[in-house]
């Protein structure tokens, strides 16, 4: 091992670990700030909405927000169980 | 014109009261008549800080409640003129922080005084947010830890939303970043945050450093505003941070580091 390689790949130290995990932390934090509190609650009751009518698992819907300066979109996913698209049905989805 | 200034963290424990009581006392030694209020309902500790416990009789919500007049309620520092507290309650619910009582207790305050200095409470609850409704401008008092940093982001975010400049639609309040219990030491050794990384997570200008300092707990021993210890390297951070608060440039200096002989520099290399 040559005495450049002992200056060069000197090992992270706490601090430099700390500042990474907050930075991917707080990225993540800031986008999820700016989503409406009232998403989980629609999914909700969208979920229950649609059990009426078709037998639906829960991971099956999916609710996204997003925020591009002066538009926000709601995009709503719905995946429905294969016996029903072979019944003619197509994938329901709905965006706003 | 009077401003209100909000010492904030979202964390608790970090030094917001102690930097009130110093910013506040540091306003008033240059001639500025400021009054620093304890919004932290039910667990009043402000009025120890600047040691004025004793002399507690009415307090910030008997004036909201309008059992006692704003005069009777004020405290006059002894050591500092033009110094003035607003002890909190200790025995009533953090309900009786009513917006529109918060509100006409600042307005009453800016006619007499030219800094309101609102110490708030720790968290995001009520307390809080009526602590920094009525802020012009904010310190975010934080300390070079990951817990303290991500709530000092948070904080801000209720700044930008929750505020009533926010609400209102007018110049966003103006943000400065106090980092406190800074310890140069530790930044060389790598074991601590930067002030340089924590200026880059939470990008706000750096109104100060405070160095981690003995001196600090013995101030709140003794119930002085730590800025009026002469000997104190955290009192010499203070009287930078207010002023460049108020428009002066000073150039940020670093605490002081010990300094090590060679031989001990060299075997601190390898360790």
């Amino acid at each position: 091992m040559s005495i450049m390689n002992y200056f060069r790949s000197r090992p992270k130290t706490s601090a430099d670990q700390a500042k990474e995990r907050l930075q991917i932390l707080l990225a993540h934090e800031r986008a999820g700030s700016t989503r409406p509190d009232y998403l989980p609650r629609m999914q909700a009751e969208l979920m229950q909405v649609i059990a009426r009518y078709i037998e639906i698992d829960e991971d099956m819907i999916s609710v996204e927000f997003e925020n591009s300066g002066t538009v926000s979109t709601i995009e709503v996913n719905i995946e429905l169980p294969t016996e029903l698209v072979m019944q003619g049905s197509s994938a329901l989805a709905v965006a706003s | 014109m009077s401003k209100v200034i909000v010492m904030t963290s979202g964390k608790g424990g970090v030094g917001k009261t102690t930097s009130s009581a110093a910013f506040a006392a540091g306003l008033a030694l240059r001639g500025y008549r400021t009054v620093v209020i304890d919004f932290d309902v039910g667990l009043r500790n402000l009025d120890l800080i600047m040691g004025c416990e004793r002399r507690v009789v009415f307090d910030f919500i008997n004036v909201i409640n309008g059992d006692a007049r704003l005069n009777q309620a004020l405290i006059k520092d002894k050591r500092v003129e033009n110094l003035a507290i607003l002890p909190t309650s200790q025995t009533r619910d953090k309900e009786a922080l009513t917006r529109e009582g918060v509100g006409k207790v600042i307005e009453e305050l800016r006619e007499t005084f030219d800094y309101i200095i609102c110490d708030s409470p720790a968290g995001i609850e009520r307390g809080a947010l009526m602590a920094l409704y009525f802020a012009d401008e904010a310190v975010i008092v934080t300390n070079p830890e990951i817990s303290s940093v991500r709530d000092s982001d948070r904080i801000l975010g209720v700044l930008q939303s929750k505020s009533r400049r926010a609400e209102e639609g007018h110049e966003p309040v103006k943000e400065h970043l106090l980092l406190t219990r800074y310890d140069t030491a530790r930044v060389a050794r790598g074991e601590m945050l930067k002030v340089e990384d924590v200026l880059e997570i939470l990008a706000i200008p750096l109104i100060g450093i405070i160095p981690e300092s003995q001196t600090v707990l013995k101030a709140s021993n003794l119930g002085t505003p730590v800025i009026l210890d002469e000997e104190s390297p955290a009192a010499a951070g203070y009287s930078e941070a207010v002023g460049r608060f108020l428009g002066e440039t000073i150039e940020v200096r670093f605490p002081k580091q010990q300094r090590r002989g060679l031989f001990q520099r060299l075997l601190w290399r390898t360790a």
